[in-house]
C-alpha cells in the first residue's frame, strides 16, 4: 500500500488522498485502514460543538494557535451538512481559519455530512485516525452544530467542548434540549456581549442540578476568540481534563468504548451494503412484496426474515471464496 | 449509499478584490448541482490557495479576480501546483480577464477562463466532461 | 378630491378591470422584492397619500420632490466620472481632460493595496498596484495627482474607506501647500466601512477602531472643514453585489443609523455632523423603480432625522446623493448595448433627483474605460442636461399614480427591513450575525437563477444573441505601474527626514492607544511623508486587523 507508506513519511498529498479514498468508500479504503490502525492511539482528540452563530470555528482557529505556540502539531476535521436534495455541500469554515491555514504544521480538512444524523460525517473517525497515524498530536473535530444531534462527538472525542453564546436565547433551550449531558468543558463565546455573566450561572447552575454523579466538573469558561481572550485558559483546562481522564483510567475506558461503538457501526455498514445492493439487484421483486404487503397478502414479518437469511448466506459465500 | 466519487471544488478569490458576487452565486450553483464546494473567502494568498487544495485534495479550483491581478496571481498559483506535485488539478479562470490575456494563461496550464454572463450550467457541465475524461 | 368622486372611479376601475381588461390575455409583472405590479394605476391608488404631508414641496420636508426648491433650473448635477489608474501621472492627464471635456468635479478610484493600506512594495500589493484606481503610497503621489487643479473650484470625490482619514489628510496638506485652507474645500470621502465588511472587501481594522476613525474625522471636519461630506453611505456596492432595490435603501441606512449612533455616542450633538452625510447608490435598469426609490428613500431619511434622531436643522433632514449607473447592468456581450443601458440609467438618476452622477463606459465589463468611452458617457449626462427638457420643472414624475404609488410601497418595504435589522441589535450586530449578507446573496442567487431560466431576458446575452469578434482597444494598465512606485517608494525613503517620520508615528500611536482625535497627528505623520503602508501599520498594531467572516 503505496499510499499508507508515504504518509507515514509525511506526506501531506497522501493524506490527503487517502481521506478522500475513505470517504467515497473506494477499494483498498480498507485495506489501508487496516494498516493505519496499528499507527494510532497518540492523538488526543478535542471535539467542539454548539449552536450555530456560537463561533466553533473561530474557537478552533483560536486553539490550534495556541497549540501550535506551545510545538503542539494539529489535524482539523470541519464538518459541514450535506443539502438531502442534491447531494452537494458548501464547506465554508476555512473562512474563519485563515489564521492557521499556512501553517505548515495543520492540515485542515472540510467533510460534508453525506446523508449522516449526529453531526459528523460517517468517514469522521477514520480520518481521525489518518491524522493520527500521520502524527498530529492534537486533532479537532468541528461538528456541523446543528445543536440537537451533536452526541456523537462524545464517542469520537476523548474530550468535548460545548460552545455557546449570550444573547437570543435560544442558545439555553438548546442545552437544555439535551446536549448538555455531552460538555467535558463549557464555553461562552462572544463573552463581551451583554448576558454573558448571567449565561454562565445559568450552566453552573444546570451541570449543579444534573443527578449524574460527576468526578470532573465541568469548567465555564468565558472567550472572546476573535480578540484571543480566555483561550490560554481553555487550553489549560483542556490539558487539566486530559491529566484527569489519564489518572483515572477513563481514558482507556472512553477509547475503549469508542473501538466498541465503531466495531458495531462498521458491521451495521457492512450489512446495510449488502441489503443495499441486494434491494438494488431485486428493485421488482420488492416492489412486487410490498404490493402484496400493503394489500395484506403477505405480511412484512416474513419478507423481513428471508432478506436476512439471504444476506447471510449471500455473506457466508463470500466468506468462503 | 453513493459509492461515487462526489465531485469537489474549491472557489477561491485571489488577491486582494473583494468582489465575491461571482465566485459566492457560482458556489452555491455548484452545490445545488451535487459537487462539494470549498470556500476559502476573499483576500487568499497563492500559497494559501494551494494548501487549501493540497489538505482537501479537490479536483478542481476555481479562480475568481476582477482586480486585473491575474498577470502575476495566475502564474504564481500555477508555478505553486506543479510545485506540490498537484498539476493534475483542473484549473478555471472567471472574473474581468480581458481576452487578449487567456492564450498566455492556457499556457501556463489554466483550462478555462469563463467571463462576464457565463451561465453556472456551462460551467458545471464543462467540470463534468472535463473531469470525468481525466 | 370628494369621496363620491372617488367610489365612482373605484367602480368604474372595477368595471374596466372585468368587461374590458378582463377580455385578454396578458402577463402579470412582479419587482424584484415581491410587489406584484397592476396592468393600471388610477387615483385610487393614491387616496391614501395626502399632498401636503407625504409629497409636499421642493426643498421642504419631508423633501420627497426634491432636496433643494429649483432643483436643476437652479444648479445641474454635478458630473463626475468615477475614475483613477496607474501612476499618479497618468491619472492627472485623465483628469485634466475630463475637465476640459466639460466634466464639473473629481471623482478619485484608488487601486486595492491604497483601499487596503498597503504600500506598493508590500508582498500582498504584487500584481495589484494601479490596476482598479492609482495608486498612491504617500502625500508625494496625491501631490501629483492634484498638480495644476485648482482645489478650491474643484469638488472631489474619493472612495476611500478603512485609511480615509489619511487620504483626507493627504488632500487637506495638498491643498495648503496650495494655499488653500480647508475652510474652501468641497468634497466627499467614502469612509463607510460598514458596507466594507458586508460586500466590498476593503476593510483593514475591527469594528470599533473603525467607527472611532470615523467619528474622529466627523468632530475634526465639523470644526475645520466644514464643507466636507465627511461620509459617502453606500448602497452601490451592495446593489453590485445583488440587493434588491428596497434592500439597497434599507441597509444603507441601517448602516446610516449606526454611523449616527455612533456619532452620538461620541458626544456629537446630531446637527453638527448629519447635515454632511451624503450617499451613493446604484441607478439599475428597472426605469420607474430607481425613480421611485430616490423619492421613497428622501421621505424616509427625513422622517428618520427628526424624528427618530430629533434633529432639528433642516440641512440634516436632507437626503442627497450621489449615484453611478449599474455595473453590474453591463454586459461583455455586444457592449455597445451598453450605451443603451447607461442612457436609460442617467435619465432615471435624474428624474429621481441626483445631486450628482457618474455613467458608466460602455466597455466597463471588460476592462477600465477609455478615453473615447468615458467621454461618450459624459455626454451621454451633457444630452439629457441640455437637449431633451427632463430638467425644466422640478420632479416631473411626481403626481403619477404608478410612481406615487411605488415610492409609497418602496418606503413601506424598506422601514419594514430597518424594523428587523433593528431587532436584531443594529446593522453592526446584523452583519456579525450574517443577517445582512444572506439577504444580499439570495437575491443575487435568485437573479442569476431568473437569468440563466431565461425568465430575465438580458438582450444580447441570454437572448438575441450574436457571433461577435473579440473586442478591439481596451485600456490596458502599463504592468510596469508596480516597479515604477516601488522605485519612487525607495527615493522617498532615502530622501525624506526619516527621524520626522519616526517621531510623528510615535505621536500617532501614542494618541491611537489613548482617546483623543487620530485627525491630528495622522496630518503631522502625512505632512512628514510616512508612507500609507507605514501609518497604517501603526494603527493596525494598536486596532488589531478584522478577520474576514465571508458568509455563505
Amino acid at each position: 500500500m503505496e499510499l499508507v507508506d508515504e504518509v507515514r513519511k509525511g506526506s501531506v498529498r497522501a493524506l490527503a488522498k487517502l481521506i478522500t479514498l475513505v470517504e467515497n468508500e473506494m477499494p483498498g479504503g480498507i485495506e489501508a485502514m487496516e494498516k493505519i490502525y496499528p499507527l494510532t492511539g497518540n492523538a488526543y482528540i478535542i471535539g467542539i460543538t454548539g449552536p450555530p452563530g456560537a463561533g466553533k470555528s473561530t474557537l478552533t482557529d483560536r486553539i490550534t494557535k495556541e497549540l501550535r505556540r506551545q510545538n503542539h502539531t494539529v489535524g482539523i476535521i470541519a464538518i459541514d451538512p450535506t443539502s438531502p436534495f442534491t447531494g452537494g455541500a458548501l464547506l465554508g469554515d476555512r473562512v474563519r481559519m485563515q489564521g492557521v491555514s499556512s501553517d505548515e504544521d495543520v492540515f485542515i480538512r472540510s467533510m460534508a455530512t453525506r446523508g449522516s444524523l449526529g453531526g459528523l460525517s460517517r468517514a469522521t473517525s477514520d480520518t481521525v485516525k489518518l491524522l493520527d497515524a500521520y502524527g498530529k498530536d492534537y486533532i479537532i473535530i468541528e461538528t456541523v452544530g446543528v445543536g440537537q444531534d451533536e452526541v456523537d462527538i462524545v464517542r469520537t472525542a476523548d474530550v468535548s467542548i460545548l460552545a455557546v453564546m449570550p444573547g437570543g436565547g435560544d442558545d439555553i433551550q438548546a442545552i437544555k434540549a439535551g446536549i448538555m449531558e455531552i460538555g467535558d468543558i463549557f464555553v461562552v463565546n462572544k463573552a463581551d456581549r451583554d448576558g454573558a455573566d448571567r449565561l454562565v450561572t445559568e450552566i453552573k447552575m444546570m451541570l449543579g442540578l444534573s443527578s449524574t454523579e460527576r468526578e470532573w466538573t465541568p469548567p465555564v469558561i468565558k472567550t472572546i476568540a476573535t480578540e484571543d481572550q480566555g483561550i490560554d485558559t481553555l487550553v489549560e483546562k483542556i490539558k487539566e481534563h486530559r491529566e484527569f481522564l489519564v489518572k483515572s483510567g477513563m481514558l482507556a475506558c472512553r477509547r475503549k468504548e469508542r473501538i466498541r461503538c465503531e466495531i458495531i457501526k462498521m458491521i451495521e455498514h457492512e450489512i446495510y451494503r449488502y441489503l443495499d445492493s441486494l434491494i438494488g439487484e431485486n428493485k421488482d421483486f420488492f416492489e412486487q412484496r410490498l404490493e402484496d404487503i400493503v394489500n395484506k397478502k403477505e405480511d412484512p414479518y416474513l419478507l423481513a426474515k428471508k432478506t436476512v437469511e439471504t444476506i447471510a448466506k449471500r455473506i457466508s459465500k463470500n466468506a468462503n471464496v | 449509499m453513493n459509492q461515487d466519487k462526489r465531485i469537489r471544488v474549491l472557489v477561491a478569490k485571489p488577491g486582494l478584490d473583494g468582489h465575491d458576487r461571482g465566485a459566492k452565486v457560482i458556489a452555491r450553483a455548484l452545490r445545488d448541482s451535487g459537487m462539494e464546494v470549498i470556500y476559502t473567502g476573499i483576500r487568499q494568498t497563492p500559497e494559501q490557495i494551494v494548501d487549501a487544495a493540497l489538505q482537501e485534495d479537490v479536483d478542481t479550483i476555481l479562480l475568481s479576480i476582477l482586480s486585473g491581478a491575474h498577470g502575476f496571481l495566475f502564474p504564481r498559483i500555477m508555478e505553486l501546483l506543479k510545485e506540490k506535485g498537484l498539476g493534475d488539478i483542473l484549473v478555471l479562470g472567471g472574473g474581468i480577464i480581458p481576452e487578449d490575456d487567456v492564450p498566455e494563461l492556457k499556457k501556463l496550464g489554466v483550462s478555462e477562463i469563463f467571463g462576464p454572463g457565463m451561465s453556472s450550467q456551462t460551467l458545471i457541465n464543462y467540470i463534468r466532461e472535463n473531469l470525468s475524461q481525466g | 378630491m370628494i369621496e363620491e368622486d372617488i367610489e365612482k372611479i373605484q367602480e368604474e376601475t372595477k368595471r374596466w378591470n372585468r368587461d374590458c381588461l378582463g377580455k385578454h390575455t396578458f402577463r402579470k409583472r412582479e419587482t424584484d422584492w415581491g410587489l406584484e405590479i397592476k396592468p393600471l394605476y388610477t387615483v385610487d391608488d393614491t387616496k391614501d397619500i395626502n399632498y401636503l404631508e407625504d409629497i409636499g414641496f421642493p426643498g421642504e420636508y419631508p423633501f420627497t420632490r426634491a432636496p433643494h426648491p429649483s432643483m436643476y433650473l437652479g444648479k445641474l448635477w454635478t458630473m463626475r466620472q468615477y475614475s483613477g489608474y496607474g501612476t499618479a501621472d497618468e491619472t492627472n492627464k485623465r483628469y485634466k481632460y475630463l475637465l476640459e471635456q466639460g466634466q464639473t468635479g473629481l471623482s478619485v478610484a484608488f487601486d486595492l493595496p491604497t483601499q487596503i493600506g498597503y504600500d506598493s512594495d508590500h508582498p500582498l500589493s504584487q500584481g495589484e498596484v494601479g490596476k482598479v484606481g492609482v495608486a498612491v503610497d504617500s502625500l508625494a503621489d496625491m501631490e501629483t495627482i492634484f498638480n495644476g487643479l485648482p482645489l478650491d473650484k474643484l469638488s472631489t470625490s474619493m472612495t476611500i474607506n478603512a485609511p480615509a482619514a489619511i487620504l483626507l489628510a493627504m488632500y487637506l496638506t495638498v491643498a495648503e501647500k496650495q494655499g488653500i485652507g480647508p475652510e474652501k474645500l468641497n468634497g466627499t470621502i467614502q469612509n463607510d466601512i460598514l458596507k466594507e465588511y458586508t460586500v466590498r472587501g476593503t476593510y483593514i481594522f475591527p469594528v470599533g477602531p473603525s467607527l472611532r476613525l470615523i467619528t474622529d474625522i466627523f468632530e475634526y471636519c465639523s470644526k475645520y472643514v466644514p464643507k466636507w461630506n465627511t461620509i459617502n453611505i453606500a448602497g452601490y456596492h451592495m446593489r453590485e453585489a445583488g440587493a434588491t432595490a428596497v434592500q439597497e435603501i434599507a441597509f444603507t441606512f441601517a448602516d446610516a443609523i449606526e454611523y449616527v449612533n455612533a456619532g452620538i455616542k461620541a458626544g456629537l450633538r446630531v446637527d453638527d455632523f448629519a447635515p454632511r452625510i451624503s450617499w451613493i447608490f446604484n441607478t439599475h435598469n428597472n426605469f420607474f423603480e430607481e425613480i421611485a426609490k430616490y423619492r421613497a428613500a428622501r421621505r424616509l431619511w427625513a422622517k428618520i432625522m427628526k424624528e427618530r434622531f430629533g434633529a432639528s436643522d433642516p440641512r440634516s433632514w436632507m437626503f442627497r446623493f450621489h449615484t453611478q449607473t449599474a455595473g453590474s447592468a453591463l454586459t461583455a456581450q455586444q457592449p455597445l448595448n451598453n450605451v443603451v443601458r447607461v442612457a436609460f440609467q442617467t435619465l432615471a438618476a435624474i428624474l429621481g433627483g441626483a445631486q450628482s452622477l457618474a455613467s458608466c463606459s460602455f466597455d466597463e465589463a471588460l476592462a477600465l474605460p477609455t478615453e473615447e468611452s468615458v467621454r461618450l458617457s459624459l455626454r451621454t449626462q451633457q444630452i439629457i442636461a441640455h437637449e431633451i427638457g427632463v430638467t425644466d420643472t422640478v420632479d416631473p414624475m411626481g403626481g403619477s399614480f404608478y410612481i406615487e404609488s411605488l415610492t409609497k410601497k418602496m418606503e413601506e418595504k424598506i422601514t419594514d427591513y430597518i424594523k428587523r435589522i433593528d431587532e436584531l441589535g443594529g446593522a453592526a450586530a446584523a452583519i456579525e450575525k450574517g443577517y445582512i449578507q444572506q439577504e444580499i446573496q439570495e437575491s443575487a442567487y435568485r437573479y442569476q437563477k431568473e437569468v440563466e431560466s431565461g425568465g430575465k431576458v438580458v438582450v444580447g446575452m441570454n437572448s438575441y444573441q450574436v457571433e461577435e469578434p473579440l473586442p478591439k482597444g481596451l485600456l490596458k494598465v502599463d504592468t510596469e505601474v508596480g516597479a515604477i512606485q516601488i522605485k519612487k517608494l525607495k527615493e522617498l525613503k532615502t530622501t525624506r527626514d526619516n527621524q520626522k517620520v519616526q517621531s510623528t508615528l510615535l505621536a500617532l500611536r501614542k494618541t491611537a492607544e489613548g482617546h483623543a482625535n487620530l485627525m491630528p497627528p495622522i496630518i503631522e505623520a502625512v505632512k512628514a511623508y510616512a508612507t500609507l503602508g507605514e501609518t497604517c501599520d501603526v494603527l493596525r498594531e494598536v486596532f488589531g486587523e478584522y478577520e474576514g467572516t465571508s458568509v455563505i
